[in-house]
């Protein structure tokens, strides 16, 4: 044992230098290899399949009254699971890079590859994927598992009709950029638990906090934060007052996404580690 | 070849680093002594680009840390012993840092055996004592097979058999003409390792030299350590 066994240092190696792809590689191995993804995932994929059941079985449509027939929006309701799906997916998003800085990890993959905002990108493009992939995934099999336990004469949703697609498709995505929310909340703040309160805050709280401003205040601010956009926009199929437009809601939390990763990008790069 | 050049680095006005100069040669391990505080960490991570100096410079072979093509083949630094995450295996924690920089993934398992890790290799890094998590620090030091080895204080928590082991280990890679800097606060232990000895205390450079020729300015190796020291410590202790 010792050094006799060290490899050779003639082993041919690329010219180029590390990059997107080996630090991508890197990135996916991490996220794989720590118990709490899958954890996570797996909380989400039972939360959105059971309440999407649980909330369809409960439907009694010959007792609901006559505006609340008209309102009834099946695909909305089959999507009542991302209410969780959120939380669990934005805190999958802040433990990303929030646990490299509690166990030092991070000084490890900074002395591996000392270009920081390549592995904030890295970061993000896998816990983009993986989350992305399972939102929409659970999407539809919250859609068709929960459908499948409505009864008629209820009214059920069809992949065919006006927004029912782009509900699930929208649907879907909102979760992962909800992480990748968190991935930038937890970048900008390091702390496992500051940054986990900041992500609930800004999805949870911050809703509530217009609300005894009145109608009119809550009105014109709600349909900018991210949960009233999930819930009345992107997952609505018949259009709800007060509202962006889904495709405008949905380049929004696009915008707000970037701009955190952006904003954590560039405070990576100036800070010490 | 490290290179060190008037590095400066102050927290929030609290000097840790001040206009610091050395050279650590290949070759040769070279050991980085000082009183706790004395910026020994601090200045390992300037040389690895982890902090960023308030002046100065440092160079690696010539190069800023950041200019490295492949860092992990160039410079294996250990800089906390645990520098991992708690419920990865030490297995998936190499795998992933090798994949960073394009290393095959079997020179995973050769610093595994390299390390003494193999047995452990499937277990949660978490679960390591302080002996196995310096192990694992090493084996991902060891990983891009680099000429330059940065550790700071590896011989904490190890046993004596991992002493005489890491001992041995890192006179070899110094014999091999890598570039060896380890940190200690343990005069003693760095003189049965090192040759050459770069001192500081406060941040400053008080010596440097080789362990022979600090050995003969006193009565012992010790003395002289004590010595040169004296005065550049944060603390001192009343005797009882």
């Amino acid at each position: 044992m010792t050094t006799a066994t060290l490899s050779p240092r003639a082993a041919a190696r690329p010219a180029k230098g590390y990059g997107p792809r080996s630090v991508t590689r890197m990135e996916w191995n991490k996220l794989r290899t720590v118990r709490s993804t899958w954890y996570l995932t797996a909380i989400f994929a039972v939360g959105m399949i059971s309440i999407a059941m649980l909330g369809m079985s409960h439907v009694a449509w010959g007792q609901m009254s006559g505006s609340g027939k008209a309102s009834f929006d099946p695909t909305n309701d089959l999507l009542a699971g991302l209410a969780l799906g959120q939380l669990l997916l934005g805190i999958l998003g802040v433990l990303a890079i929030s646990s490299e800085f509690s166990s030092g990890l991070i000084r490890a993959t900074f002395a591996a590859v000392p270009n920081r905002p390549l592995v904030l990108a890295a970061k993000a493009a896998v816990l983009g994927a993986l989350t992305l992939t399972a939102g929409e995934i659970l999407s539809f099999a919250a859609f068709f598992a929960g459908q499948a336990l409505l009864k008629a004469p209820a009214p059920h949703a069809a992949l065919g009709q006006p927004g029912v697609l782009r509900a699930l498709l929208m649907g879907g995505a909102y979760p992962a950029l909800i992480a990748l929310i968190g991935l930038g909340l937890g970048t900008l703040i390091r702390h496992t638990a500051g940054a986990i309160c900041a992500m609930v805050g800004v999805v949870f709280v911050l809703p509530l906090l217009t609300v005894p401003m009145g109608a009119s205040v809550a009105d014109a601010v709600q349909k900018f934060l991210p949960m009233e956009m999930a819930e009345n926009t992107l997952t609505a199929v018949k259009p709800v007052a007060h509202q962006l437009s889904p495709g405008i809601a949905f380049g929004l939390l696009c915008c707000y996404a970037l701009a955190v990763l952006v904003t954590g990008g560039w405070a990576l790069a100036r800070r010490d580690a | 070849m490290i290179e060190a050049r008037g590095l400066v680095k102050h927290y929030r006005h609290v000097p840790a680093v001040e206009n610091l100069s050395f050279d650590v040669r290949p070759g040769t391990v070279t050991g980085f002594l000082g009183p706790n505080g004395a910026g020994k960490s601090t200045t390992m991570r300037m040389i690895v680009g982890l902090d960023r100096p308030d002046a100065g410079d440092v160079r690696i072979d010539g190069r800023h840390f950041a200019e490295l093509r492949w860092p992990l083949r160039e410079v294996g630094a250990m800089l906390e012993a645990k520098a991992f995450h708690p419920g990865r295996t030490a297995r998936a924690h190499l795998t992933a840092l090798a994949a960073s920089n394009a290393i095959p993934p079997q020179r995973v398992g050769e610093v595994l055996a390299i390390t003494g890790m193999e047995k452990a290799a499937d277990r949660r890094a978490g679960k390591f004592s302080l002996g196995m998590a310096q192990r694992l620090g090493i084996a991902a030091a060891l990983l891009g097979d680099p000429r330059v080895l940065i550790l700071d204080e590896p011989v904490n928590g190890l046993d004596p058999e991992g002493i005489r082991w890491i001992r041995n280990l890192l006179r070899d890679l110094a014999a091999q003409g890598r570039t060896v800097l380890v940190s200690s606060h343990l005069i003693s232990e760095i003189a049965q390792t090192a040759d050459r000895l770069i001192v500081i205390g406060q941040g400053r450079l008080l010596a440097q030299t080789t362990v022979a020729e600090l050995s003969a300015r006193s009565t012992s190796l010790e003395e002289a350590f004590f010595q040169l020291t004296d005065g550049a410590t944060d603390y001192t202790a009343r005797s009882m």
